[in-house]
């Protein structure tokens, strides 16, 4: 007898299960989406109207880092390079901080990671490039030295630093440090 | 159809000439079943598309042409603009060959599915068996683009359809077969003329047992189209995309639109079998017969009940997640195919002691129509719960263009429930 309550109890508990889920997403259809209608011109740029903990491109503030290298291990795609040399006066310096934004999954791994705060999700996400290979963002101009305990740097605005390095790309593959002609900014919503 | 085959055959013209007249009209006909059937398996992925886009809480495609209706030929032209791969170690013949089964086995059932009184193409007088016969050409055109890619994902695709399709064939017209029993007649347009305009004289809603079959037809035909929850020939996360992993251009959109038109096909069937089909309360089908404003009503119906249908289907895809080999196959032969047997011996047992239009007869007539109203019922009340459950509320713009002006906390929170308080992250300074 049980396996016979078994088996109506299953087709049973089927309708009711079934029936609920379908109700779930039936409410979707009776509900307004949430979606912003990206490419529309709209009243300010949709970068500033993303919610505060998305995560778009990541930006790295040299003058915070120490070099610890801790977020290039973390990564588990392995798309940061950082790389630590002394120079010629025997100076610690970082000598290359880039990230691979291409191939980047924003899982934000190397965020939490980072134990001095210089790794960070802007909110830009516009990375429309005429070649894959200007996604590989550089950091840092010439060699920085790492950041010491103590030091204090003024917080710089949520994307500034990404939107500088990505007006300006560098092509890792000819070697080169930021190209001279700078690019036309990206393009985004709210401006004409 | 009829008319010009009559006119034909009955005129003085020789032989040949007939024969030749006959080709071209079967040929005319041929071309319009075709594009029909292409059209509404089109606008199938718009609908998808839409709800899909809808259920998660998106809006989906809407710029290409006016909401988005002309997507699909946008598809299209992209389909067939693109590179036709044939893997190297493929079995080219068998390759190029795979998608034509699928799609002729789906779009040469529209020839007999009736969109109206007179819009059907042939009405024979097998016309349910030829539906159910002539679908499963797909499962051939399946195995061969499994077997053809020599790929083993591939090759899995295939088998796990076959065992599928095969398996599912005997539920779904076991189900059928209560309706033609109650109908006494296997030609389609006969069983839509058996049935009334109004719900109660639907055959879903004359008996508790054509009820029952109902579901039971939904689910078999959603596992024969191989629909999600069903969908384990192509089960994207397990074999990438199963038998038509290897395809791409107007190949792969071939298998699309053998599905697409699968489904319409199914919810076309599930609404003349058991939806009143072209019916219109209160006209009699001899009203019905002569006028042409009639026609054109009936035929509006019909697209009305087939595309709420497609659109449950969708509806469902966007719910259910897959089922397992071995849960599909025990719910086939563990569930579906005992209880099917069931309702045919009830509806047996019923026509046997129940006489048409007896007391009792409408009884379980109104009866089955009030059960289904009340689950109706039951079930908005749990979406209202659903909503109110979230602190959202409803809003009706179904083709809403989504939000503009600033990101609104608001919305969100009322699209997804409450969210855990956003911490504001911590100055980076050190
Ligand atoms: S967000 Fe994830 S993938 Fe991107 S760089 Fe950081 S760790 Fe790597
Ligand atoms: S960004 Fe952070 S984790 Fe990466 S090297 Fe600099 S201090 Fe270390």
């Amino acid at each position: 007898m049980g396996a016979l309550r078994d088996y109506f109890a299953a087709i049973g508990r089927t309708i009711v299960t079934l029936g609920d889920g379908l109700a779930v997403t039936f409410s979707y259809l009776l509900r307004k989406p949430c979606t912003i209608q990206y490419p529309d011109r709209t009243p300010e740029p949709v970068v500033s109207m993303l919610p505060e903990r998305s995560r778009g491109f990541l930006e790295a503030d040299v003058e915070v880092c120490t070099g610890c290298k801790l977020c290039e291990s973390a990564c588990p795609i392995d798309c940061i390079h950082v790389e630590i040399a002394k120079d010629e006066s025997g100076q610690r310096m970082i000598q290359r901080f880039e990230i691979d934004l291409s191939k980047c999954m924003f899982c934000g791994l190397c965020v939490e990671a980072c134990p001095a705060g210089g790794l960070r999700h802007s909110h830009e996400f516009e990375g429309g490039m005429g070649d894959v290979r200007h996604l590989y963002v550089s950091f840092l101009d010439e060699p920085v030295p790492p950041a010491k305990k103590g030091k204090t740097v003024e917080p710089k605005p949520l994307g500034s630093i990404i939107r500088a390095r990505l007006a300006r790309p560098f092509d890792p593959y000819r070697g080169d440090r930021p190209a001279s002609g700078a690019r036309a900014p990206l393009s985004r919503g709210g401006e004409p | 159809m009829d008319a010009l085959y009559e006119l034909i055959t009955g005129s003085d013209l020789g032989f040949w000439w007939k024969q030749l007249l006959l080709a071209v009209l079967i040929g005319a006909v041929g071309v319009i079943v075709f594009s029909v059937a292409l059209v509404y398996a089109a606008l199938m992925t718009y609908l998808e598309r839409r709800v899909s886009g809808r259920v998660q809480s998106r809006v989906g495609p809407n710029r290409v042409g006016p909401l988005g209706l002309l997507q699909w030929l946008a598809d299209g032209a992209k389909m067939i603009l693109k590179e036709d791969v044939i893997p190297a170690a493929a079995d080219r013949p068998l390759f190029r060959l795979a998608p034509y089964p699928v799609v002729i086995g789906v779009f040469a059932a529209f020839a007999s599915v009736p969109f109206g009184e007179w819009l059907i193409a042939a009405d024979l007088n097998v016309g349910l068996l030829y539906l159910l016969a002539i679908t499963s050409l797909v499962v051939v055109g399946i195995l061969m683009a499994g077997w053809a890619s020599n790929n083993k994902w591939s090759l899995f695709g295939g088998i796990r359809s076959a065992a599928q399709i095969v398996s599912y064939e005997v539920p779904t017209a076991l189900a059928i077969l209560v309706v033609v029993l109650m109908a006494g007649s296997l030609s389609t347009q006969d069983i839509i003329r058996e049935q009334g305009g109004w719900p109660w004289d639907w055959y879903v809603f004359r008996q508790p047992f054509a009820f029952a079959a109902f579901f039971l037809y939904f689910t078999a035909a959603l596992a024969e189209g191989n629909r999600t929850p069903f969908d384990l020939p192509e089960a994207e996360s397990e074999l990438v995309a199963g038998y038509n992993t290897e395809y791409s251009g107007m190949r792969f959109g071939g298998f699309y639109l053998g599905e697409f038109g699968n489904v319409y096909l199914m919810c076309a069937i599930a609404t003349l079998v058991f939806f009143g089909g072209w019916q219109i309360p209160g006209v009699s089908p001899a009203e019905h017969h002569g006028s042409w404003l009639w026609q054109i009503v009936g035929f509006g119906l019909f697209f009305v009940k087939a595309w709420a249908a497609s659109f449950v289907v969708v509806w469902l895809r966007w719910t259910l997640p897959r089922l397992r080999v071995d849960q599909l196959m025990s719910l086939c032969y563990r569930y579906l195919v005992p209880l099917s047997f069931v309702c045919l011996l009830g509806t047996a047992v019923l026509m046997m002691l129940v006489p048409a239009g007896s007391l009792f007869d409408s009884l379980l007539r109104f009866g089955t129509f009030g059960f289904g109203l009340l689950v109706a019922a039951i079930f908005f009340w749990r979406v209202l719960w659903h909503i109110r459950h979230v602190g959202d509320r409803i809003d009706l713009k179904i083709l809403a263009r989504g939000v503009r002006g600033r990101f609104d906390p608001a919305i969100q929170h009322r699209a997804y429930g409450a969210f855990r308080k956003q911490q504001k992250q911590p100055e980076e300074s050190r």
